[in-house]
Order: structure tokens, then sequence, then C-alpha cells
């Protein structure tokens, strides 16, 4: 089968790549475009290490084909931390040592970004259930809960 | 070693050690720069797929394998054939052994398949689409024989024999016939029989749970190449890349010094990671195609090939005073292995009774071959399956005496100079203090509403300590990297950076840890048995230390005086000598003078540590059961444990938060599901479901520190403790809260419907 000429933007870049029609935007994102931070855990979409945020919707790009992302915007891990600084998000995470093998935290990372973008003052019930898609097998969630609000108090700080 | 113990554990002078600082390699983690076991690649890597048997037990009749080969793309295909036989020896891994001969044929079937998931076959090839239509072109031919997967069945007479030539150890007389039974284990004191006769109350249960897997998110990953010259280079997530070299070395007949095992970032591993399952084949395949290899599980092969931990069953018997002083216990144990020998039943009988000082005790234990994947360590190994049984069982006899759960234990609790159970007589340990910590805590004495209770519950784990190697070199301007061969599975970099910066007394931020291949650092045992900031932390402390001696001796030598008359302090050095008037030399000022007073400046220290402190954790946790559905929810939950020291306390807290969601998980949801041909029915995570963050509250941990004397700064392995006590801490709420005692995990609301169904008739 012949591969699919896909346009889209990836962390604000435009990109161009070949895919095979049965390929997931995780697959173009680690093997052709050497985007490695989005993680696999399952392929089925369970887990969500691989979590990105395209248009202005979380998807596991696990469960979306890479042809899918033609003239959309997907923002990855890759494009979180802006101009040597890192995020409220990924400053919070280090500073409640809400990570401890790191492998969900790019998943868990994107996940409380999209959160933070449509609600900015979550409660942490409402955090909790919005992370429930993001497996986390070391912290008990714990602290990531606490990272998460505190880089929302933050965040609301900057905005006023 | 004798002149850190003389620095108090605890000491106000600490700077460094106990405080939260950013881990070193934070930032790499949050950005997603850190380099897994997936993603790392090699040019011209072919992509390695893995054939595994459909049937839970089969003869291998035959494996037609040329229409794969004749497959283009397809570079190679191996079998059981390629592989040498192994000698049937047992390797000491450090907190659990393995048998070399069973390794090998779990890796690839050899003349049976002995679970659903074990892999026969497996194929390289130019892409992931012609690996897998590769494995559909392999041709075997199997005869299904019986299967069992439950362990008394497995342990009947008449039950399907998996191994024809295994006979029950530890048996008073060697048996004529074999049998799925390896070992049966004992352990006692006293004379329980007579003390069971002589008691006021006598309590017993029996208790069951099914096998759980390590839920690590990060599937199994390798790259391997075979070089024309026979130089092998693996890239893999494991909790040892010495431990991956070793069994590499073994499966395939090769000298350890052909092996190079660079470690990859580990996505989890907790215990599931001990052991190899695609390096070998990787290894394999790559030599016969002459390209580098990449391999990495499905979620469904991490399931059904990987993993888990024993089903078990447990029987508990306690015979008390009224008083609540425990004279007599009895506990039988079975666990399932899975496919080959070597279920963690032998942990689980030591830890049994750890907790508590019984004059008079039995405790048997049975080690039983399935058809199911062979177990593999799970944080703890043994522990949370015993706890589950004692810790139930004693709940239901401070009900029966009428006494408050802590109580009774106190009442019985081990303590400075009482004989373990399991042997040795304990020293510097924390468990009435962990026991005061939760009963003391708000927690235990807040009010509960409708449909609610509480459930306390104590766990124990030995700790390692171990074979390590760590070096410490310093940088021409002073900096300073920190090698070690552990891999950092939770934040372990920080805490050697930690212990380092504060021993040479200079920022954590001139302090850089690395984590070295096979090649660049000498020996250490794999990170497992809560052994790495004890063992390993040692060495670089004690590495740190030859080079604070080491700058001393230079220090003296700039100045022309004696060593004695130069001290270390703040980072530099300092002269004592009233007659020269010399300010301070930093740590930078003595590198950058290094090639005159006698070249670099470094230190390499191999130990075998020994000392680990034993764990002790208590935890209370309420609970609220939904009288309509039976589900449950966890309220509140507070975990206490002696640490001895935390180093980095907010990653000590992790650990000790991550592994009461384990266990959680393990007492509600969590549990293998086999059809009746015995194939995993929920190898997904949406069917195997660990627990989310909605299912989950705060997790409150109460660090108790009682120090470990023969640790630097008095640190105590943390991360086993905290997944043995939630299974009954959640078990004995969901008693209070429905008056009922639950004795079959996981406690999912069909089960608990039924009871409700029951008891309301």
């Amino acid at each position: 089968m012949s591969k699919l000429h896909v346009s889209t933007v990836v962390n604000g870049d435009p990109v161009e790549f070949l895919a095979d029609p049965a390929m997931t935007l995780l697959d173009v994102l680690r093997d052709e475009l050497n985007l490695t931070g989005s993680k696999e855990g399952c392929g089925s979409g369970d887990c969500g290490a691989c979590s990105v945020i395209v248009d202005d919707r979380l998807v596991c790009s696990c469960l979306m084909l890479a042809a899918e992302a033609e003239g959309r915007r997907v923002a990855t891990i890759e494009g979180l931390a802006q101009g040597g600084q890192l995020h409220p998000l990924q400053q919070k995470f280090l500073e409640h040592a809400a990570l401890q093998c790191g492998f969900c935290t790019p998943g868990l990372l994107m996940a409380s970004k999209a959160l933070l973008d449509v609600n900015p003052d979550p409660t942490e019930t409402e955090v909790r259930y919005w992370l429930a898609g993001n497996l986390c097998r070391c912290t008990g969630y714990d602290k990531v809960v606490r990272a998460v609000m505190d880089a929302a108090a933050e965040l609301r700080q900057e905005r006023v | 070693m004798s002149d850190v113990l003389d620095k108090p554990a605890g000491s106000p002078a600490l700077k460094i050690v106990g405080s939260r600082p950013i881990r070193p390699d934070g930032a790499d983690k949050v950005t997603g720069r850190a380099a897994f076991g997936a993603d790392f690649n090699m040019p011209g890597q072919l992509v390695g797929r893995v054939l595994r048997s459909p049937h839970a037990h089969a003869r291998i009749v035959s494996i037609d394998t040329r229409k794969a080969r004749a497959l283009p793309g397809v570079k190679a295909v191996i079998t059981g054939a390629d592989f040498p036989d192994v000698a049937s020896e047992m390797h000491d891994g450090g907190e659990s052994a393995s048998n070399l001969r069973d390794l090998a044929m779990n890796v690839m079937a050899r003349t049976k398949a002995l679970y659903n998931g074990h892999a026969v076959a497996a194929v390289a090839a130019v892409s992931a689409a012609v690996a897998e239509a590769a494995l559909a072109l392999i041709e075997v031919t199997y005869e299904v024989l019986p299967h069992v997967i439950d362990v008394e069945a497995a342990m009947a007479p008449d039950a399907p024999v998996l191994h024809p030539h295994m006979f029950t150890e530890g048996l008073d007389a060697k048996p004529t016939t074999p049998s799925n039974i390896a070992k049966r284990n004992r352990l006692g004191r006293g004379d329980p029989d007579q003390a069971f006769a002589e008691a006021d109350v006598v309590f017993e249960g029996r208790y069951t749970t099914q096998a759980v897997h390590q839920g690590y998110i990060e599937p199994h990953a390798c790259v391997a190449s075979w070089a024309e010259d026979g130089q092998c280079e693996v890239w893999s997530s494991s909790q040892g890349q010495f431990m991956v070299r070793t069994y590499c070395a073994k499966v395939l007949g090769l000298e350890t010094s052909s092996i190079r095992v660079t470690p990859a970032e580990i996505g989890g591993g907790f215990g599931g990671k001990t052991t190899v399952y695609l390096e070998p084949l990787a290894l394999a395949l790559s030599r016969q195609s002459g390209h580098p290899v990449k391999m990495v599980m499905t979620r469904d092969e991490v399931f059904r090939a990987t993993g888990p931990t024993s089903g078990a069953v447990i029987l508990v018997k306690f015979g008390a005073r009224s008083d609540g002083t425990i004279i007599a216990a009895d506990v039988e144990l079975k666990c399932q292995a899975g496919a080959f020998a070597g279920s963690p039943v032998g942990a689980a009988s030591m830890t049994a009774l750890a907790c508590y000082d019984i004059a008079n005790f039995s405790i048997t234990g049975w080690d039983v071959v399935t058809n199911s994947p062979k177990v593999a360590a799970y944080r703890a190994p043994g522990a949370p399956i015993a706890a589950f049984g004692v810790e139930s069982a004693l709940d239901d006899l401070a009900h029966k005496l009428e006494m408050d759960p802590i109580a009774l234990r106190e009442k019985n609790a081990v303590r400075d100079g009482v004989k373990a159970a399991y042997g040795p007589k304990f020293t510097n340990i924390g468990f009435l203090e962990t026991l005061a910590a939760i009963r003391d805590s708000d927690h235990y004495s807040a009010p509960l509403g409708r449909n609610q209770g509480r459930g306390v519950a104590a766990g124990f784990w030995f700790n390692v300590g171990g074979e390590s190697t760590a070096a410490v070199h310093v940088g021409e301007d002073g900096s300073v990297a920190v090698v070690t061969g552990s891999p950092d599975i939770g934040g372990s970099r920080a805490s050697m950076a930690m212990m380092a910066a504060e021993t040479l007394e200079i920022p954590l931020d001139r302090v850089r840890p690395r984590i070295a291949d096979t090649a660049s650092i000498g020996f250490s045992m794999l990170t497992g048995g809560s052994r790495t900031t004890f063992a390993t932390g040692m060495a670089v402390v004690q590495a740190a230390e030859k080079v604070v001696a080491d700058l001393k001796r230079r220090a003296a030598l700039i100045w022309e005086v004696a060593e004695d008359q130069v001290d270390w302090a703040g980072g530099a050095a300092h002269c004592l000598d009233p007659g020269k008037d010399v300010g301070p030399l930093t740590l930078g000022d003595i590198a950058a003078k290094a090639a005159t007073t006698g070249g670099p400046i470094t230190a390499q220290v191999s130990l075998n540590a020994q000392g680990a402190g034993p764990g002790f954790g208590v935890h209370v946790c309420d609970v609220e059961v939904d009288p309509e559905t039976g589900h449950v929810t966890v309220l509140r939950y507070t975990a206490a444990q002696d640490v001895g020291k935390a180093i980095h306390p907010a990653y000590v807290e992790g650990q000790v938060q991550g592994g009461v969601a384990q266990g959680v998980g393990w007492a509600l949801n969590e549990e293998y599901i086999f059809d009746g041909e015995g194939r995993m029915e929920n190898a997904g995570f949406l069917d195997y479901r660990v627990p989310v963050a909605s299912d989950l509250p705060m997790i409150d941990a109460i660090l108790v520190e009682v120090a470990n004397p023969r640790h630097p700064f008095g640190a105590k392995g943390v991360g086993e403790v905290p997944i043995v006590p939630p299974l009954a801490a959640v078990a004995n709420a969901v008693r209070g809260a429905i008056g009922v005692r639950m004795t079959d995990l996981p406690l999912s609301p069909p089960k608990i419907r039924a009871v409700l169904d029951a008891r309301d008739g």
C-alpha cells in the first residue's frame, strides 16, 4: 500500500511526513519524527503515556492514525518547555517530587496541560477524574495531584 | 567505615541529607529527553517479534519455520534449537535466586510450552509488519496437554505434572513420584500443639489471593547487537545491567566480558525487571541476522509472559491468652510459582510472623508449579500475601478478645533483643514507634460515618544490602561525578548525589550522579530488595570519604605540612598549623593542581554491604462500601513506616504512597483471570484494572526515623515495606464497614454484593 503524504504542525513547526495508512500518530512521532518523549505503555488507549494535544483536544496518540494529523496542530511533551524555561507544570512536578520512574510523566504533563487550558481552577476531584486516563504505577498520584493544583494556582497568579 | 559511624544520624549538622532538592535527572524526565528502553535505536536495526504459545500446556511436536524464512525481509528465525542446553544451577541474584536452566527454558520453550504466552519462536525482519507476517507463517504442531493453574489443584495427587523430573524437596522422605510441589519449607519454635491446648482463645482463618502483575507502565524493551567478532552490546530497561549481562551470558554460553550492557532509564519495575525475557532472544536474532535487533513487548505480552506474583492460599491459626498475649501460631502458605519452581513462599514464610514475638509457632510453605507465567519478584515478594492472612486473622482475634487492634499488636510486637521468627536477633528496629505513630494520629481517632469502616494492619520486610560499586571522580574545576552501577528506578540518583555532597561538604549542584554500563563501573547487584540507598549509598559515601582523605593529603603536600595538620570543612582544606599563614584550599583549588599532586583525583569503592536494617510499616485505612453496588471507596489512608533516616523525604514518601496504591489495587481490583483453556482473559489495562487517580485519596505518609547505625546516615530500605500492610488494612476496613470478614482477594463488587445479600437475607 502506498504511503500517505501528511502536512501538519508539531509544537508550532510545520512538519511533513509519509505515513503508512495503518500507522498511528504515536508511531510517526516516535519513529519518523524522533519525538520519543511520548511513550507507548499499552497501545490501546488505556494508560495515557502517549497523551498529546491535537488542536485543543487531549488524545491518546496511539489511538489516532497519523494521517488524521493532516492540517491539525499537534502539541507533544517536547514543546511544553519554551525558550529554555520549564512550563509551571513541569517545574511543579519537580518541586513536588511528582514522578519516580518518569515514564508516565510526559503523558501526565500533557493531560494536565489540557486540563488547565480548559479549567484553570480545578478541584482535587476534578484533577483526579481528568487524570484517570493516565496510569502511574509509582506515585499513588498523591504528589501528582498536588503538583497540578499548585501549578494551576501559579498559572492563575501569572494571569492576574 | 568506623569514622562515618561517629556521625550521629539525624544530626542537625546535616546540610543536604534530609532536605528535598529537585532530583538531578528531573529536567530530562519532565521534558521527554530521558531515554527509556524503547527510545534507543541503532543504525540498520531490525525489528524482533516473538511467537507465543496459545496453549497453557502443550508438547511441542514440531516447528516448521521454512515459510517464515522465505518471506522477503525476514532476516532471522530462532527456536529453542538455537540455544545451548544450560545446566541446572542456582544463581543468587541478591534478593532471590534463579535456576539458570529454568531461566533459559522460560526465555524460549524447548520441548514443552508451559503457559499461554510462553515463547516458542522469534523472528527478526526489516519492519514490524514483515516480522508479524513471518510469525503467522511459522507452523507449530502442538500436542495439547491438560493444564492446572489453581495452586491447590496443582498440589493434588492426580494433577497434570508440568515437570516429570520434579520431586518435592524438603519432605521427611524423598517422594517416589514426581509432582508439581517443588519444595516444602518449614520454620518453627517451641511447642505449638501444647500452647494451643493452653490458649484461652483460638482463632483460625483461610485466605486466598490471585496472581497480580507488577504493572510497570513501560513494557520490556531492548536493542541488542552481536558483532562478527562475537562482541555483544545490549541496551535495555532493567533493574540491573549486570543481571542482564550474567543471564545473557549463561543463556547463550558467552563470557561476561563479551557483553556490554548499557542501562536505559527504567519505566517501573517493582521486581518484575529483575530477570530477562527479550535480551537473549534479541542477541540470538542479531547473531543469526548480522544486524542489531530491537524488541519491544506489547502490553498483552507483558501480562501473558512476564511477572506476575503468586496467587496463594494462606491458613492462619492463633492461640492467645485472654489478656491478648499470643502464645501459639500456625501458618501454612501455598504459593503458585508459575511454570518453574521459585515462588516467593520462602520469604512469605520468613516474614509471616516477623512482626510478633510468639513463643510457639510453626510455619509451612509450599512452592507449587502451575501452567501460568513464571512468577517474578514483586515488591517485598511474598510478604503481602502472608500479611494478608496474618493481619486479617489478628484483626478477628482482636474482635474476639474485644481489644483495640493496635493494642493487640503492641502487646505482641517484636522489639530490640527479640529473636525474629526467621532467625536473627532484632536490633535498632522501630516497630513500636511505628505502631504508636498510627495510634496517636488524627486519623486513628477520627469519626466514621454510615457504611464506613476502619482497618489497621502491619507489615515487615528484611531489606537487603549486597554488592555495590561506586566511583567518585573530581573534575579539574572541582565539580564531581558520582558513578554507580545501580539503575535509578525511583529517584536514587538524588539520594546518591545528596550523600556524596554531604560527605564532600560541597553544594549539591556540583555533584552529578551517573549510572554506568557494565564495562565502566565495578559489579553491582540489581536495584531491588530496597538495597540501593543503603548499599550503593554506602559505597558512594566511602568513595567520597576516600576522596576527602586524598584532598587532605594533597593540601598537606601543597602547604608542606603533615597530613594531620589539615582539616576538611565546608568543601575546603583548612591548615591547622599555626606556623603557616595560608588560606583554605577549596576542592576547585586542589583539583586545579591535581597534576602536580599525584594526578587525577578519583576513588572507587566496591563492597558487600551487610546490616541493612529491617523495616516495619503500620497502616490505617478508611473505606466506604456502597450497599447498592458493592463498590469499595478508600476514603482516607495513613501509612507510618520506620525508614531509619530519610535521605530525600519526598521520595521516601513517594515510595510509601506508591506501595500503598499497589496494595490497594491488589486488595480491591487486580487479578489474573483465566478461561477454561488456561488463557488469561484480562491481558490489558482496561480489564486488568490498576488504581487510577480517581480511585484513591491522598495518602498520608508518616516517616518514623529509628536510625540504622550500619549506614553512614542511618538509612534503612524503604521501597518494599509499604506494599505489605494494605491488603489486610483494606480487608479489615471492609469488615468494619459491613461486619463480615472477606477472605478472598480482590474484594470486587460482585463478591461484596454476594456477602451483603447473604448478610441481609
